[in-house]
């Protein structure tokens, strides 16, 4: 199909788009890197009468300040993927990268874009979640920094005001005594996520205990979101085996201790995975059943969790 | 809506068009300067066949506007071919492997692959079938476009400048 008619305007930075978004009201959009955007508009599922180009707007590359990992919103996946800064103070959100679209989708995502579009099945946005990133956003009366678990609210809708940007995402650097894992499952590589989990766990100081664990999930809400910290409480203290190896917690692979073959066992994990899976009413669609991805994120979780912690025990790179 | 004067630099010529503010880059590509070799397949950007390359990039051209292209150098498959329309020598080795049939997605898919030689020279298998996943074949069951494109991957790893001219 071909997109409906629309304005365009190209904005030379932050404070003119906010300018010309506050005026366009309803019928204007911003355009970053569009990967979203437009195919909305090619199958004519938005319909704005202006299109506000940001992609002139900022030039900055990734950074590090005051102990966060400084994301312009306009870095592009490809960057996600292959920038020193990000693979070293979030490798989970470079992991994560690789699952997103195909490397022309990665040539043009942007970071803020796609946390601004809150798809409910995001990597990014998982990871987001994950770190406790925050992002900043400016408006009319200025800069605010919104926390990303209060980002999301309902299918494809933020909590951003009608003429806020996001400019910046701030993601606390990893620090040593911090796992990551990323798990994903999808029919084709590249294909939306049918769940994705993301998961940091954090170690006690001294012994190789758990002292703090995030979770979000994709693909189950009609947002990403994170596991209910009430439903984490029972991996403080715990020790976790079976991580060994990445990505090898499939069926087949033991591991050790209790952790039986593979998927959720007997474990801390296995038990905050059945939790935290117990909760949830995700909802059937053409992709998968509402209980297949229950079954999943009781699956992904349990790896997901093992995996974090055999990273940060030093087990796995 | 009102048509606005670009200038597109296209295979290292430049092209003056009067395109909409919603024309997409394949737009005009193919309808306005009738390069067949940039098409449209299924507009949501996964099927690859409008990838061009965009200041050396591959991109959708389903996906950007014709607009955002101006002053910025495109490439089409076309301009990957020598004097005379030879072909580039990753075409030569599509024609020696068989890897191209009804020939629709073969543009994509040299330009995707190409991309991936010049970045990583000697792309492994895992690494080639990675970066061409984006980009669908309804003929050949992509085997021979990975031999093909391995092949290609080989004589660059060989080369003193890491792609061979």
């Amino acid at each position: 199909m071909v997109a409906p008619a629309f304005e365009y305007v190209a904005a030379g930075g932050y404070d003119e788009a906010v300018r010309l978004l506050a005026d366009g009201g309803d019928e204007a959009k911003i355009l970053a890197g569009g990967q979203s955007l437009m195919p909305m508009l090619n199958l004519r599922l938005a319909h704005p009468e202006l299109l506000i180009d940001i992609n002139a707007a900022d030039d900055r590359q990734p950074s590090v300040a005051d102990g966060m990992l400084v994301l312009p919103a306009l870095t592009r996946h490809r960057v996600l993927l292959e920038h020193d800064l990000v693979r070293r103070h979030c490798p989970l959100l470079a992991a994560a990268v690789r699952h997103v679209g195909n490397v022309r989708v990665r040539n043009r995502g942007t970071v803020g874009g796609s946390l601004a579009h809150a798809d409910p099945t995001s990597e990014i946005g998982s990871c987001a979640l994950a770190t406790g990133a925050r992002v900043i956003a400016r408006g009319p009366g200025g800069d605010r920094t919104l926390p990303a678990s209060e980002l999301f609210i309902g299918y494809w809708t933020t909590a951003l005001a009608e003429s806020e940007i996001i400019t910046d995402v701030l993601i606390p650097v990893g620090r040593p005594r911090q796992g990551w894992s990323f798990q994903e499952m999808v029919r084709r590589t590249s294909d939306f996520a049918i769940v994705a989990v993301a998961a940091l766990v954090e170690l006690d100081e001294e012994a190789d205990t758990i002292a703090a664990a995030r979770v979000a999930l994709a693909g189950v809400a009609d947002r990403v979101m994170l596991a209910g910290p009430d439903l984490l409480t029972g991996l403080t203290g715990a020790t976790l085996a079976g991580g060994t190896g990445a990505g090898s917690t499939g069926p087949g692979s033991t591991g050790a201790g209790s952790t039986g073959a593979g998927g959720s066992g007997d474990d801390a994990a296995g038990a905050a995975a059945a939790l935290i899976a117990g909760g949830l009413d995700p909802v059937d669609d053409v992709h998968a059943s509402g209980e297949y991805r229950r079954r999943l994120v009781r699956v992904l979780t349990a790896r997901a969790l093992r995996e974090a912690y055999a990273r940060a025990t030093g087990a796995v790179a | 809506m009102n048509r606005r004067r670009l200038v597109l630099s296209v295979n290292g010529g430049d092209h003056e068009v009067w395109v909409l503010p919603s024309d997409t880059l394949l737009d005009v590509l193919h309808d306005e300067l009738g390069l067949a070799d940039v098409r449209y397949g299924c507009g949501e950007g996964v099927c690859g066949t409008c990838t061009v390359l965009l200041d050396g990039e591959p991109v959708n051209g389903c996906l950007i506007l014709a607009v955002q292209a101006a002053g910025r150098p495109v490439t089409t498959l076309r301009g990957l071919m020598g004097p005379g329309e030879t072909l580039h020598p990753l075409q030569e080795c599509f024609l020696r492997r068989g890897a191209s049939q009804c020939g629709f997605c073969t543009p994509g898919m040299v330009l995707t692959a190409l991309d991936l030689v010049r970045r990583r020279g000697r792309a492994s298998r895992e690494e080639i079938r990675y970066a061409l996943v984006g980009n669908l074949c309804r003929c050949t069951g992509y085997t021979k476009i990975l031999d093909a494109v391995e092949e290609y991957a080989d004589q660059a790893a060989d080369t003193p400048d890491g792609v061979p001219s």
